[in-house]
Protein backbone atom coordinates (compact mmCIF):
# COMPACT_ATOMS: atom_id res chain seq x y z
CA UNK A 1 0.00 0.00 0.00
CA UNK A 2 1.14 3.09 -0.92
CA UNK A 3 1.13 5.59 1.78
CA UNK A 4 1.21 9.54 1.13
CA UNK A 5 3.07 11.60 4.52
CA UNK A 6 2.76 15.51 4.11
CA UNK A 7 3.36 17.69 7.44
CA UNK A 8 4.07 20.96 5.37
CA UNK A 9 3.83 24.74 6.57
CA UNK A 10 3.94 27.84 4.21
CA UNK A 11 3.45 31.82 4.84
CA UNK A 12 2.01 33.13 1.90
CA UNK A 13 1.38 37.50 1.72
CA UNK A 14 -0.29 39.52 -1.11
CA UNK A 15 -1.69 42.35 -1.28
CA UNK A 16 -2.13 43.09 2.79
CA UNK A 17 -3.59 39.46 2.74
CA UNK A 18 -1.63 37.25 4.58
CA UNK A 19 -2.46 33.29 4.45
CA UNK A 20 -0.71 30.48 6.83
CA UNK A 21 -0.62 26.79 5.56
CA UNK A 22 0.29 24.11 8.16
CA UNK A 23 -1.12 20.92 7.44
CA UNK A 24 -0.54 17.44 8.47
CA UNK A 25 -1.92 14.23 7.42
CA UNK A 26 -1.70 10.84 6.52
CA UNK A 27 -3.41 8.57 4.10
CA UNK A 28 -3.28 5.24 2.56
CA UNK A 29 -6.35 5.20 1.42
CA UNK A 30 -7.14 4.64 -2.57
CA UNK A 31 -8.57 7.78 -2.39
CA UNK A 32 -8.35 10.95 -0.42
CA UNK A 33 -10.57 13.70 0.00
CA UNK A 34 -9.15 16.94 0.42
CA UNK A 35 -12.60 18.53 2.33
CA UNK A 36 -12.76 22.13 3.15
CA UNK A 37 -14.11 25.68 2.24
CA UNK A 38 -12.90 27.55 -0.67
CA UNK A 39 -9.80 29.67 1.34
CA UNK A 40 -8.47 26.61 3.18
CA UNK A 41 -5.76 26.21 1.61
CA UNK A 42 -6.49 22.68 -0.25
CA UNK A 43 -5.46 23.81 -3.40
CA UNK A 44 -1.86 24.94 -2.30
CA UNK A 45 -1.63 21.35 -0.87
CA UNK A 46 -2.00 19.58 -3.14
CA UNK A 47 0.75 22.26 -5.37
CA UNK A 48 2.87 21.15 -2.65
CA UNK A 49 2.48 17.45 -2.99
CA UNK A 50 2.92 18.08 -6.83
CA UNK A 51 6.19 20.41 -6.27
CA UNK A 52 4.36 23.64 -8.14
CA UNK A 53 4.89 25.37 -4.57
CA UNK A 54 7.72 25.14 -2.21
CA UNK A 55 6.92 24.66 1.47
CA UNK A 56 8.97 26.58 4.02
CA UNK A 57 9.27 24.13 5.97
CA UNK A 58 8.31 19.91 6.41
CA UNK A 59 8.56 17.25 4.66
CA UNK A 60 6.29 15.67 2.02
CA UNK A 61 6.80 11.73 1.27
CA UNK A 62 4.91 9.34 -1.23
CA UNK A 63 5.20 5.59 -1.16
CA UNK A 64 8.48 5.65 0.65
CA UNK A 65 10.00 7.77 -1.34
CA UNK A 66 10.71 11.43 0.12
CA UNK A 67 9.92 14.21 -2.43
CA UNK A 68 10.57 17.07 0.13
CA UNK A 69 12.30 17.60 2.96
CA UNK A 70 13.16 21.17 3.89
CA UNK A 71 15.61 19.95 6.87
CA UNK A 72 17.65 17.65 4.16
CA UNK A 73 17.40 19.94 1.64
CA UNK A 74 15.48 17.63 -1.02
CA UNK A 75 12.93 19.04 -3.22
CA UNK A 76 12.34 16.77 -6.31
CA UNK A 77 11.27 18.56 -9.34
CA UNK A 78 8.33 18.29 -10.43
CA UNK A 79 8.91 16.67 -13.60
CA UNK A 80 10.52 13.95 -11.70
CA UNK A 81 7.54 13.40 -9.29
CA UNK A 82 5.61 10.91 -11.08
CA UNK A 83 2.34 12.92 -9.90
CA UNK A 84 -0.27 13.82 -11.87
CA UNK A 85 -2.00 16.58 -11.96
CA UNK A 86 -5.92 17.61 -12.77
CA UNK A 87 -6.06 21.19 -12.69
CA UNK A 88 -9.05 23.04 -11.82
CA UNK A 89 -9.85 24.87 -14.85
CA UNK A 90 -8.25 21.16 -16.53
CA UNK A 91 -5.13 23.74 -18.26
CA UNK A 92 -5.30 21.53 -21.62
CA UNK A 93 -3.11 23.02 -24.00
CA UNK A 94 -5.28 25.01 -26.40
CA UNK A 95 -2.83 25.03 -29.00
CA UNK A 96 -3.28 21.22 -29.22
CA UNK A 97 -5.96 19.03 -30.34
CA UNK A 98 -7.87 16.44 -28.39
CA UNK A 99 -4.57 13.64 -29.43
CA UNK A 100 -2.04 15.72 -29.33
CA UNK A 101 -2.82 16.68 -25.59
CA UNK A 102 -3.43 13.00 -24.29
CA UNK A 103 0.00 12.09 -26.04
CA UNK A 104 1.76 15.04 -24.42
CA UNK A 105 3.53 13.47 -22.29
CA UNK A 106 4.67 10.34 -24.24
CA UNK A 107 7.82 12.83 -25.46
CA UNK A 108 9.42 14.71 -22.91
CA UNK A 109 11.56 16.44 -25.16
CA UNK A 110 11.71 19.24 -27.31
CA UNK A 111 9.56 17.50 -30.38
CA UNK A 112 5.85 16.65 -29.86
CA UNK A 113 5.12 13.16 -29.68
CA UNK A 114 2.87 11.54 -32.49
CA UNK A 115 -0.37 11.28 -31.61
CA UNK A 116 -1.82 8.76 -33.77
CA UNK A 117 0.38 5.19 -32.55
CA UNK A 118 -1.54 2.78 -31.64
CA UNK A 119 -1.13 3.24 -27.39
CA UNK A 120 -2.48 6.73 -27.52
CA UNK A 121 -5.28 5.45 -30.11
CA UNK A 122 -6.50 3.25 -27.52
CA UNK A 123 -6.22 5.57 -24.56
CA UNK A 124 -8.36 8.22 -26.25
CA UNK A 125 -10.60 4.82 -26.94
CA UNK A 126 -10.76 4.14 -23.72
CA UNK A 127 -12.09 7.83 -22.29
CA UNK A 128 -14.33 7.90 -25.33
CA UNK A 129 -12.53 10.82 -26.80
CA UNK A 130 -11.78 8.81 -30.02
CA UNK A 131 -14.18 10.85 -32.24
CA UNK A 132 -13.11 14.19 -31.12
CA UNK A 133 -9.25 13.08 -31.19
CA UNK A 134 -8.75 16.18 -33.90
CA UNK A 135 -10.75 19.07 -32.20
CA UNK A 136 -9.32 21.70 -30.13
CA UNK A 137 -10.20 21.86 -26.82
CA UNK A 138 -12.31 25.17 -26.81
CA UNK A 139 -14.44 23.10 -28.70
CA UNK A 140 -15.03 20.53 -25.96
CA UNK A 141 -18.07 19.99 -23.38
CA UNK A 142 -17.09 20.27 -19.75
CA UNK A 143 -17.16 16.46 -19.18
CA UNK A 144 -15.18 15.82 -22.24
CA UNK A 145 -12.50 18.42 -21.34
CA UNK A 146 -12.33 16.48 -17.66
CA UNK A 147 -11.97 13.05 -19.73
CA UNK A 148 -9.59 15.13 -21.98
CA UNK A 149 -7.34 16.37 -18.63
CA UNK A 150 -7.37 12.66 -16.74
CA UNK A 151 -5.93 10.95 -20.02
CA UNK A 152 -3.72 13.37 -20.21
CA UNK A 153 -2.48 12.97 -16.73
CA UNK A 154 -2.66 9.22 -16.83
CA UNK A 155 -0.86 8.72 -20.24
CA UNK A 156 2.53 9.86 -18.01
CA UNK A 157 1.53 6.92 -16.08
CA UNK A 158 1.43 8.50 -12.42
CA UNK A 159 2.23 7.02 -9.04
CA UNK A 160 -0.43 9.17 -7.80
CA UNK A 161 -2.90 11.40 -9.25
CA UNK A 162 -4.30 14.36 -7.71
CA UNK A 163 -7.31 16.74 -8.72
CA UNK A 164 -8.07 19.84 -8.33
CA UNK A 165 -12.22 20.28 -7.98
CA UNK A 166 -12.79 18.14 -10.63
CA UNK A 167 -16.31 18.45 -10.57
CA UNK A 168 -16.95 22.17 -10.11
CA UNK A 169 -16.75 23.11 -13.76
CA UNK A 170 -19.42 20.85 -14.52
CA UNK A 171 -23.54 20.83 -13.83
CA UNK A 172 -25.17 18.50 -11.59
CA UNK A 173 -26.17 15.54 -13.59
CA UNK A 174 -22.99 15.12 -15.20
CA UNK A 175 -21.09 15.42 -12.25
CA UNK A 176 -23.01 12.85 -10.69
CA UNK A 177 -22.13 10.17 -13.83
CA UNK A 178 -18.25 11.10 -13.87
CA UNK A 179 -18.13 10.99 -10.14
CA UNK A 180 -19.29 7.05 -11.33
CA UNK A 181 -16.40 7.20 -14.33
CA UNK A 182 -13.73 8.86 -11.66
CA UNK A 183 -14.43 5.58 -9.61
CA UNK A 184 -14.10 3.26 -11.88
CA UNK A 185 -11.36 4.84 -13.50
CA UNK A 186 -9.83 4.34 -10.08
CA UNK A 187 -10.30 0.46 -9.56
CA UNK A 188 -9.35 -0.01 -13.20
CA UNK A 189 -5.64 1.52 -12.98
CA UNK A 190 -5.45 1.68 -9.46
CA UNK A 191 -3.82 4.62 -8.94
CA UNK A 192 -4.15 6.25 -5.79
CA UNK A 193 -5.79 10.19 -6.01
CA UNK A 194 -6.06 12.70 -4.02
CA UNK A 195 -9.22 14.88 -4.63
CA UNK A 196 -10.00 18.42 -3.71
CA UNK A 197 -14.08 19.16 -3.41
CA UNK A 198 -15.79 21.51 -1.13
CA UNK A 199 -18.93 19.32 -2.53
CA UNK A 200 -20.37 16.87 1.02
CA UNK A 201 -21.92 15.07 -2.26
CA UNK A 202 -18.35 14.20 -3.49
CA UNK A 203 -17.25 12.73 -0.32
CA UNK A 204 -20.45 10.46 0.66
CA UNK A 205 -20.34 9.22 -3.96
CA UNK A 206 -16.27 9.11 -3.68
CA UNK A 207 -15.85 7.34 0.33
CA UNK A 208 -12.25 7.31 0.90
CA UNK A 209 -9.90 8.75 3.40
CA UNK A 210 -11.74 12.51 4.35
CA UNK A 211 -9.08 15.00 5.42
CA UNK A 212 -10.56 18.30 6.64
CA UNK A 213 -9.07 21.38 5.98
CA UNK A 214 -10.09 25.00 7.33
CA UNK A 215 -8.39 27.85 7.75
CA UNK A 216 -4.91 26.46 6.18
CA UNK A 217 -5.32 23.54 8.93
CA UNK A 218 -6.39 20.04 8.92
CA UNK A 219 -9.15 19.65 11.25
CA UNK A 220 -10.60 16.78 13.39
CA UNK A 221 -13.81 15.46 11.26
CA UNK A 222 -17.15 16.31 13.42
CA UNK B 1 12.20 51.11 -60.42
CA UNK B 2 14.23 54.30 -61.78
CA UNK B 3 18.08 53.42 -61.49
CA UNK B 4 19.67 53.91 -58.41
CA UNK B 5 16.88 53.37 -56.14
CA UNK B 6 16.70 49.43 -56.21
CA UNK B 7 20.07 49.18 -54.64
CA UNK B 8 19.35 51.05 -51.45
CA UNK B 9 16.08 49.37 -51.46
CA UNK B 10 17.68 45.63 -51.44
CA UNK B 11 20.25 46.42 -48.99
CA UNK B 12 17.53 48.43 -46.82
CA UNK B 13 15.32 44.62 -46.79
CA UNK B 14 18.52 42.89 -46.18
CA UNK B 15 20.09 44.75 -43.12
CA UNK B 16 16.67 45.23 -41.97
CA UNK B 17 15.91 41.44 -41.98
CA UNK B 18 19.18 40.21 -40.91
CA UNK B 19 18.88 43.05 -37.88
CA UNK B 20 15.21 41.53 -37.07
CA UNK B 21 16.63 37.89 -37.05
CA UNK B 22 19.45 38.63 -34.85
CA UNK B 23 17.26 40.90 -32.40
CA UNK B 24 14.43 38.48 -32.03
CA UNK B 25 17.10 35.65 -31.07
CA UNK B 26 18.47 37.65 -28.40
CA UNK B 27 14.91 39.38 -27.44
CA UNK B 28 13.36 35.89 -26.89
CA UNK B 29 16.18 34.88 -24.56
CA UNK B 30 16.87 37.86 -22.65
CA UNK B 31 12.42 37.92 -22.49
CA UNK B 32 12.82 33.98 -21.45
CA UNK B 33 15.99 34.70 -18.61
CA UNK B 34 13.99 38.10 -17.22
CA UNK B 35 10.80 35.79 -16.44
CA UNK B 36 8.18 36.13 -15.10
CA UNK B 37 8.19 37.05 -11.60
CA UNK B 38 8.82 40.86 -10.81
CA UNK B 39 12.45 41.70 -8.70
CA UNK B 40 14.15 45.19 -8.16
CA UNK B 41 17.13 43.14 -10.18
CA UNK B 42 15.37 41.58 -12.74
CA UNK B 43 13.46 45.69 -13.15
CA UNK B 44 16.91 47.14 -13.50
CA UNK B 45 17.95 44.51 -16.00
CA UNK B 46 15.17 45.26 -18.19
CA UNK B 47 15.46 49.18 -17.91
CA UNK B 48 19.47 48.47 -19.00
CA UNK B 49 17.83 46.31 -21.86
CA UNK B 50 16.24 48.75 -22.81
CA UNK B 51 18.44 51.66 -22.96
CA UNK B 52 19.01 51.56 -27.07
CA UNK B 53 15.00 52.75 -27.18
CA UNK B 54 15.58 55.42 -25.63
CA UNK B 55 19.30 56.56 -25.85
CA UNK B 56 20.00 58.96 -28.62
CA UNK B 57 21.43 56.76 -31.88
CA UNK B 58 24.38 58.72 -31.65
CA UNK B 59 24.92 57.80 -28.16
CA UNK B 60 24.61 54.47 -29.22
CA UNK B 61 27.01 54.45 -32.17
CA UNK B 62 29.31 56.08 -30.30
CA UNK B 63 29.40 53.26 -28.23
CA UNK B 64 29.33 50.61 -30.84
CA UNK B 65 32.63 52.49 -32.19
CA UNK B 66 33.83 52.11 -29.05
CA UNK B 67 33.20 48.51 -28.65
CA UNK B 68 33.85 47.20 -32.30
CA UNK B 69 36.12 49.83 -33.78
CA UNK B 70 39.83 48.50 -34.80
CA UNK B 71 40.75 49.49 -31.34
CA UNK B 72 37.82 48.55 -29.30
CA UNK B 73 37.98 45.13 -27.13
CA UNK B 74 35.84 43.27 -29.61
CA UNK B 75 36.68 45.17 -32.77
CA UNK B 76 40.34 44.04 -32.20
CA UNK B 77 39.91 40.93 -31.29
CA UNK B 78 38.06 40.24 -34.55
CA UNK B 79 41.06 42.24 -36.85
CA UNK B 80 43.37 39.75 -34.87
CA UNK B 81 41.91 36.55 -35.06
CA UNK B 82 39.97 36.71 -38.01
CA UNK B 83 40.63 39.54 -40.33
CA UNK B 84 37.32 40.74 -39.71
CA UNK B 85 36.48 44.76 -39.47
CA UNK B 86 32.76 46.09 -39.03
CA UNK B 87 33.10 49.47 -39.54
CA UNK B 88 31.67 50.68 -42.84
CA UNK B 89 30.28 47.29 -43.76
CA UNK B 90 26.86 46.47 -44.26
CA UNK B 91 27.13 43.93 -41.37
CA UNK B 92 28.63 46.75 -39.03
CA UNK B 93 24.94 48.41 -40.41
CA UNK B 94 23.08 45.05 -39.27
CA UNK B 95 24.75 45.40 -35.74
CA UNK B 96 23.28 48.80 -35.14
CA UNK B 97 20.10 48.03 -36.32
CA UNK B 98 19.45 45.23 -34.07
CA UNK B 99 20.86 46.77 -30.96
CA UNK B 100 18.32 49.53 -31.99
CA UNK B 101 15.60 47.15 -32.68
CA UNK B 102 16.35 44.88 -29.62
CA UNK B 103 14.67 46.19 -26.70
CA UNK B 104 11.12 46.20 -28.96
CA UNK B 105 11.34 42.63 -28.96
CA UNK B 106 12.54 42.17 -25.64
CA UNK B 107 9.43 44.19 -24.35
CA UNK B 108 6.63 42.48 -26.29
CA UNK B 109 8.14 39.08 -26.11
CA UNK B 110 8.27 39.13 -22.08
CA UNK B 111 4.83 40.78 -22.30
CA UNK B 112 3.14 37.84 -23.77
CA UNK B 113 5.62 34.98 -22.32
CA UNK B 114 3.61 36.46 -18.95
CA UNK B 115 0.29 36.30 -20.81
CA UNK B 116 0.88 32.75 -20.90
CA UNK B 117 -1.23 31.26 -18.16
CA UNK B 118 0.47 30.24 -15.63
CA UNK B 119 -1.11 26.34 -14.86
CA UNK B 120 -0.19 25.36 -18.68
CA UNK B 121 3.63 25.34 -18.22
CA UNK B 122 2.62 23.41 -14.88
CA UNK B 123 0.43 21.42 -16.51
CA UNK B 124 3.66 20.70 -19.00
CA UNK B 125 5.81 20.11 -15.62
CA UNK B 126 4.15 17.61 -14.11
CA UNK B 127 3.72 15.79 -17.57
CA UNK B 128 7.29 15.30 -17.37
CA UNK B 129 8.54 18.31 -19.08
CA UNK B 130 12.12 19.60 -18.34
CA UNK B 131 12.10 24.03 -18.54
CA UNK B 132 13.45 24.11 -22.05
CA UNK B 133 10.95 22.11 -23.35
CA UNK B 134 8.35 23.55 -21.51
CA UNK B 135 9.33 26.67 -23.47
CA UNK B 136 9.59 25.25 -26.63
CA UNK B 137 6.00 23.05 -26.30
CA UNK B 138 3.92 25.21 -24.48
CA UNK B 139 5.11 28.84 -23.49
CA UNK B 140 6.48 29.63 -26.96
CA UNK B 141 3.72 28.52 -29.01
CA UNK B 142 0.60 30.34 -27.14
CA UNK B 143 3.25 33.54 -27.16
CA UNK B 144 4.64 33.60 -30.68
CA UNK B 145 1.74 36.51 -31.39
CA UNK B 146 3.41 38.91 -29.00
CA UNK B 147 6.69 37.85 -30.32
CA UNK B 148 5.79 38.28 -33.66
CA UNK B 149 4.34 42.00 -32.86
CA UNK B 150 7.65 43.05 -31.76
CA UNK B 151 9.39 41.26 -34.68
CA UNK B 152 7.61 43.51 -36.91
CA UNK B 153 7.84 46.58 -34.65
CA UNK B 154 11.71 45.72 -34.39
CA UNK B 155 11.58 45.69 -38.49
CA UNK B 156 10.12 48.97 -39.04
CA UNK B 157 12.54 50.30 -36.56
CA UNK B 158 15.79 48.72 -38.12
CA UNK B 159 14.83 49.91 -41.78
CA UNK B 160 14.70 53.82 -40.12
CA UNK B 161 17.89 53.14 -38.37
CA UNK B 162 20.03 56.15 -39.01
CA UNK B 163 21.76 57.96 -36.56
CA UNK B 164 23.65 54.57 -34.89
CA UNK B 165 24.13 53.03 -39.17
CA UNK B 166 25.49 56.39 -40.07
CA UNK B 167 28.40 56.33 -37.43
CA UNK B 168 29.39 52.56 -37.44
CA UNK B 169 28.64 51.96 -41.13
CA UNK B 170 28.88 55.31 -42.55
CA UNK B 171 26.94 56.54 -46.15
CA UNK B 172 28.93 54.63 -48.59
CA UNK B 173 26.54 54.09 -51.61
CA UNK B 174 25.95 50.45 -52.71
CA UNK B 175 27.78 49.29 -49.61
CA UNK B 176 25.85 50.88 -46.45
CA UNK B 177 23.72 53.40 -47.72
CA UNK B 178 20.35 52.04 -46.79
CA UNK B 179 16.59 53.97 -48.04
CA UNK B 180 17.12 56.43 -44.46
CA UNK B 181 20.26 57.56 -45.57
CA UNK B 182 20.01 58.00 -49.37
CA UNK B 183 17.36 60.39 -48.61
CA UNK B 184 19.19 62.19 -46.90
CA UNK B 185 22.10 62.08 -48.61
CA UNK B 186 19.94 62.81 -51.92
CA UNK B 187 18.43 66.27 -50.26
CA UNK B 188 21.89 67.02 -49.14
CA UNK B 189 22.65 66.85 -53.04
CA UNK B 190 19.89 68.78 -53.81
CA UNK B 191 18.77 66.05 -56.25
CA UNK B 192 15.02 66.84 -55.07
CA UNK B 193 13.83 63.79 -57.40
CA UNK B 194 15.95 61.11 -56.17
CA UNK B 195 14.63 62.27 -52.44
CA UNK B 196 11.30 62.37 -53.71
CA UNK B 197 11.33 59.12 -55.38
CA UNK B 198 13.09 57.38 -52.15
CA UNK B 199 10.95 58.68 -49.76
CA UNK B 200 8.17 57.46 -51.82
CA UNK B 201 9.28 53.73 -51.33
CA UNK B 202 9.97 54.05 -47.65
CA UNK B 203 6.39 55.10 -47.48
CA UNK B 204 4.94 51.97 -49.58
CA UNK B 205 7.87 49.56 -47.45
CA UNK B 206 6.33 50.69 -44.15
CA UNK B 207 2.72 50.29 -45.64
CA UNK B 208 3.45 46.87 -46.81
CA UNK B 209 4.67 45.73 -43.70
CA UNK B 210 1.57 47.47 -41.58
CA UNK B 211 -0.75 45.32 -43.71
CA UNK B 212 1.71 42.20 -43.49
CA UNK B 213 1.65 43.02 -39.59
CA UNK B 214 -2.11 43.10 -39.15
CA UNK B 215 -2.88 40.16 -41.59
CA UNK B 216 -0.46 38.13 -39.57
CA UNK B 217 -2.10 39.29 -35.93
CA UNK B 218 -5.32 38.79 -36.93
CA UNK B 219 -7.15 36.89 -34.74
CA UNK B 220 -8.32 33.00 -35.49
CA UNK B 221 -9.49 30.71 -33.47
CA UNK B 222 -7.85 27.70 -34.38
Amino acid sequence: MMQLRVAVTKYLQADRREFRLDVSFESDADITILFGPSGAGKTLTLQAIAGLLRPDQGAIRFGGRLLFDSAQRVDVPTRQRDIGFVFQDYALFPHLTVGQNVAFARSRGWRQARSTDTANRRLLESFDLAACADAFPAQLSGGQRQRVALARALAATPQLLLLDEPFAALDAPLRARLRGELLALQRSRSVPMVVITHDPDDVSALGGRVVLLQDGQVRAPP
Amino acid sequence: MPVGALTPLLLTLKVALCATLLATLFGVLFARMLGRKRSVTRDVAESVLTLPLVLPPTVLGYYLLVVLGRNGAIGSWLLDHFGITLIFTWQGAVIAAAIAAFPLILRSARAAFTDVDRSLEQAARTLGLREPAVFFRVTLPLAWRGVLAGALLAFARAMGEFGATLMIAGSLPGRTQTLALAIYDAVMAGDDARAATLVWISLLLAIVVLLIAARLLQRHTP
